[in-house]
C-alpha cells in the first residue's frame, strides 16, 4: 500500500510525448530531387578538416613543402611568359608579364579545383564505402583547398602589381563577387567529372587534355582583344573567357565585353545547376558503383 | 514497453554484377556503350548479367538500449544491413526508420592519414565520424588516454606499431558516444588485450542505455555483449531472439555447411567408378570448420566411395580453388605434389593440409577431379566451397588490408644501402 503513491508519482512524471519522429529514413532512393542545402550545415566542419587535409598532405613530404604553393604560379606563368612573350606583347600600357601572372593565378585555381574535384570521390572511395555524410561535401573541399592557393597566388600578383607600380582602381571591389563566380563554375564543371568518374574511369585520364585544351582556349596567354571580332561570341561561350577577362579588368583595369561577362555568368549557372542535379541523382549509388 | 530505435520494414538489396567479364567494378565509357548498342541490336546478349540479393526482405525492431548481435556466414547480409542502416548505400526496396544518431564503425581507423600525426588524425577521423569539432576537443585528453599513445600523439601514425593504431582507431570511435552504435567485426582484429579493452568499452556504452548493433563471427563476444542475436541466412532473417538459441541456430545452419553432402549430384564427369560423397573442411586439430581463417591451417577431407578396392593404384586426385570474380587462383593436386600411390578403398577419404591457408576473405568456389591409372572417373564443377574470414596471417596482431588481392604472400622486406 506505501509503494502505490509512489508509483502513482512515478507514472504521472512521465512526459506525455508526442509518436516520435525518426531521425531519419532510410528508403530507395526516388528520381531526381533538388538537394537540401541546409542538409550540409551540419557538415561544415568535415568541409574544412577536409579541405585542411588536402593542403596539409599536399605538401607533407617536399622539402621546400609550402613554398610550392608560390612557387607554382610563379614558375608556370614565367615560363608563359618567355614562351608567348614574343609573338604576343603586352597591350596597352600593362606590360605582358602582369596579363599573364594575373590571367594565369585565376586560371590555376580554376584548373586545379576542377582536377582536384573531378578525381576527390574517387580517391576517397575507402570513406564513400564506409560512412555517409552528404558526398558533394568531398569536391567541395577540394575546391575550398584551391581558393587558399588561389589567395597565395593573387599575394604573388600583388607583389608584381607593385613592382611594377600598378595601382588597381575601384573595379577590385568586384574581385570577391568574380572569386564566387568562379568557385561556382570550377563546382560545376567539377561535380560533372566526379560523379562521371565514379562510373567511367575515362573522365579521370581525360580532364588533363580536356584542361589542356582549355588554357589555350581561354584568355591567359593573350587577351580576348586578340581574337577576331566575328568569332568573338562564339569564343565567349567559353565561360571561362568573361570570366578571366573580367577578373584581369579587376585587378589591371584592362577592357572586358560585357556580352562575354552575362554569358559567362549564364553558362555557369546552367552547368552548375545541372551538376549539381547529376551529382545529388548518382549520389546514393557511388557506394555501390564505386 | 520502451521506445523504438530502429525499425527495418521488408528491406531488400540487390547489386547486379557482371560475372567474370569485368574484373574491376567500374566500367569504361566504351564498354557501356559497346554492351548499349549489343543490347538494342539483339536482347538478352551473352553478357552474365547477375542479380545477387544481398538481403531479400529484412524486418524487425530494435528498443532503445538493446544490444542485438547480427550473425551469419559469409555473404548472408550482415554488412549490407549494417550499411543500409548507416546509410553508407540505399536499399532496393523496404525502408528503415532509424530515432536517434548513428554511430557506424564500419572499420577500424576510418578516415586516418598515414603522414598525418596521431593528433591530427583524431580530428580528422572523428569528424568523418560525425564529431563536431569542439566535442573532440572536449573529449581529447580521454581519447589519447584510452589509446596509450600519449608520447606520440605527434608522431606520423606511419610510424606506429600495429597495435598503437589500432588502439587509437578504436579509441576515437569509441568516443562518437551516438545514440545507436553500429559496429561491423570489429572485435577480429588486434591482440586478445586490445579485444578485452575493445569489448569493455562496448559493455560501457550498453550500460548507459545505448543502442548497439554488433556484427560478428566471435561467438563468445556475442554471448558476452548481446542480450538478443539477428541471424541472418541468404539475406534473410533465420532468426530473431535470445543469444543461446541463437547461436545454436547459427552453429546448426553452419554445421550443415562445414560439410558439403554430394550424394544427390548429378552433374558429373567420368565413369563414375569413384564418387565423391561428401567435402569437409577442417581447422589444425581435425574438428569440423565453417569458415576458413587465413592464416590457420586448413585441412579439406574429400570423402569418395568406390566400386571395388584397389591395391595399388596411380591416384589423381585435384580440386581447382576460384576466386569470388572466377578467377582459377590454384589448383592442388596429388600430381604436382609427387603421386599419390596408394589402395582405393570401397569408401574412404583423400586428404589436402592446406598449411596457414592463405587466402583472404571472400567465397572461393571449388571444382574436384579424380582419375585412377589414367582414367577419369569423377568430375564436378562447383563441387564445394570455401567460405575464407580475415585472420592475422602475418601474424602483426591485425588485419590484412580488404580488396587487395585474393592471394596472401609469405613475403619479407629489407632495404640496402649502395651509397658507400
Amino acid at each position: 500500500m506505501r509503494e502505490a503513491p509512489a508509483y502513482t508519482w512515478l507514472v504521472s512524471s512521465v512526459p506525455v510525448t508526442p509518436a516520435r519522429r525518426p531521425s531519419f529514413v532510410v528508403r530507395p532512393a526516388s528520381g531526381w530531387r533538388l538537394p537540401n542545402a541546409r542538409e550540409l550545415w551540419p557538415y561544415r566542419d568535415l568541409l574544412l578538416v577536409l579541405a585542411w587535409r588536402d593542403l596539409k598532405l599536399r605538401y607533407s613530404q617536399a622539402v621546400i613543402g609550402v613554398a610550392w604553393v608560390v612557387l607554382q604560379p610563379l614558375l608556370g606563368a614565367t615560363i608563359l611568359v618567355l614562351i608567348f612573350g614574343r609573338f604576343v606583347g603586352g597591350s596597352g600600357d600593362r606590360p605582358y608579364v602582369l596579363i599573364v601572372f594575373a590571367g594565369f593565378v585565376f586560371w590555376l585555381f580554376f584548373s586545379g579545383a576542377v582536377q582536384r574535384a573531378s578525381s576527390s570521390i574517387v580517391l576517397d572511395a575507402k570513406l564513400i564505402t564506409k560512412v555517409y555524410f552528404p558526398r558533394v561535401i568531398i569536391p567541395l573541399a577540394s575546391i575550398v583547398a584551391a581558393l587558399i592557393d588561389l589567395l597565395i597566388g593573387l599575394a604573388v600578383v600583388a607583389v608584381l602589381m607593385a613592382y611594377h607600380g600598378v595601382v588597381p582602381g575601384w573595379q577590385l571591389a568586384a574581385l570577391p563577387l568574380l572569386v564566387v563566380l568562379g568557385v561556382a563554375m570550377a563546382m560545376g564543371v567539377g561535380l560533372w567529372l566526379a560523379a562521371l568518374n565514379v562510373k567511367y574511369r575515362d573522365f579521370m585520364y581525360a580532364a588533363p587534355f580536356l584542361l589542356q585544351v582549355w588554357l589555350y582556349a581561354s584568355p591567359v596567354v593573350y587577351e580576348s582583344e586578340a581574337i577576331p571580332d566575328r568569332w568573338r561570341t562564339l569564343y565567349a561561350l567559353n565561360p571561362v573567357a568573361g570570366w578571366i577577362d573580367s577578373c584581369r579588368w579587376a585587378l589591371l583595369g584592362t577592357s572586358v565585353d560585357t556580352v562575354a561577362v552575362v554569358l559567362s555568368i549564364g553558362i555557369t549557372a546552367v552547368v552548375l545547376f545541372s551538376g549539381v542535379l547529376f551529382f545529388h541523382g548518382t549520389e546514393r549509388s557511388m557506394a555501390d558503383v564505386i | 514497453m520502451s521506445e523504438l530505435a530502429i525499425r527495418a520494414v521488408d528491406l531488400h538489396k540487390a547489386y547486379s554484377i557482371t560475372r567474370a567479364e569485368t574484373l574491376s567494378s567500374y566500367r569504361t565509357l566504351r564498354e557501356d556503350l559497346h554492351s548499349i548498342l549489343r543490347g538494342a541490336l539483339r536482347r538478352g546478349s551473352g553478357a552474365t548479367r547477375e542479380i545477387v540479393k544481398a538481403l531479400d526482405g529484412v524486418s524487425f525492431d530494435v528498443s532503445e538500449g538493446e544490444v542485438v548481435g547480427i550473425i551469419g556466414r559469409n555473404g548472408a547480409g550482415k554488412s549490407t544491413l549494417l550499411k543500409l542502416l548507416s546509410r553508407v548505400t540505399d536499399p532496393t526496396a523496404g525502408h528503415a526508420e532509424v530515432y536517434g544518431r548513428v554511430g557506424a564503425l564500419l572499420e577500424v581507423g576510418t578516415g586516418f592519414h598515414p603522414e598525418l600525426t596521431g593528433h591530427e588524425n583524431i580530428y580528422l577521423s572523428a569528424t568523418i565520424l560525425g564529431l563536431r569539432r569542439a566535442e573532440i576537443t572536449r573529449k581529447l585528453a580521454e581519447i589519447v588516454e584510452f589509446a596509450e599513445i600519449g608520447p606520440f600523439l605527434e608522431t606520423p601514425v606511419k610510424r606506429y606499431s600495429s597495435g598503437m593504431y589500432m588502439r587509437l582507431a578504436f579509441s576515437v570511435a569509441a568516443h562518437l558516444d551516438p545514440e545507436i552504435l553500429v559496429v561491423d567485426e570489429v572485435l577480429a582484429v588486434g591482440d586478445a588485450e586490445f579485444q578485452r579493452k575493445c569489448l569493455g568499452k562496448m559493455n560501457a556504452v550498453s550500460q548507459r542505455g545505448r543502442t548497439v548493433l554488433f556484427v560478428s563471427h566471435n561467438m563468445a563476444a556475442i554471448q558476452q555483449l548481446c542480450g538478443r542475436v539477428i541471424v541472418l541466412d541468404k539475406g534473410r532473417v533465420g532468426f530473431d531472439g535470445p543469444t543461446e538459441e541463437g547461436v545454436l541456430h547459427y552453429m546448426g545452419i553452419s554445421a550443415a555447411v562445414a560439410e558439403t553432402d554430394l550424394a544427390g549430384r548429378r552433374d558429373r564427369r567420368g565413369t563414375q567408378r569413384l564418387r565423391f560423397r561428401r567435402v569437409e573442411l577442417l581447422d589444425a586439430g581435425g574438428e569440423p570448420v565453417t569458415v576458413a581463417l587465413s592464416g590457420r591451417d586448413l585441412v579439406i577431407r574429400l570423402h569418395y566411395e568406390a566400386d571395388a578396392a584397389l591395391d595399388h593404384a596411380d591416384v589423381n586426385v585435384a580440386f581447382n580453388v576460384r576466386s569470388p570474380n572466377g578467377t582459377l587462383i590454384a589448383n592442388l593436386n596429388t600430381t604436382d605434389s609427387g603421386g599419390l600411390r596408394q589402395p582405393v578403398y570401397r569408401s574412404g577419404y583423400f586428404e589436402c593440409r592446406w598449411p596457414r591457408f592463405n587466402l583472404r576473405a571472400g567465397a572461393y568456389d571449388c571444382a574436384l577431379y579424380c582419375a585412377i591409372n589414367g582414367e577419369v572417373v569423377d568430375w564436378l564443377q562447383n563441387a564445394f566451397r570455401i567460405d575464407v574470414d580475415d585472420g592475422d596471417f602475418y601474424g602483426t596482431g591485425r588485419l590484412v588490408t580488404r580488396d587487395q588481392g585474393d592471394v596472401l604472400i609469405d613475403y619479407s622486406w629489407t632495404s640496402g644501402d649502395r651509397s658507400s
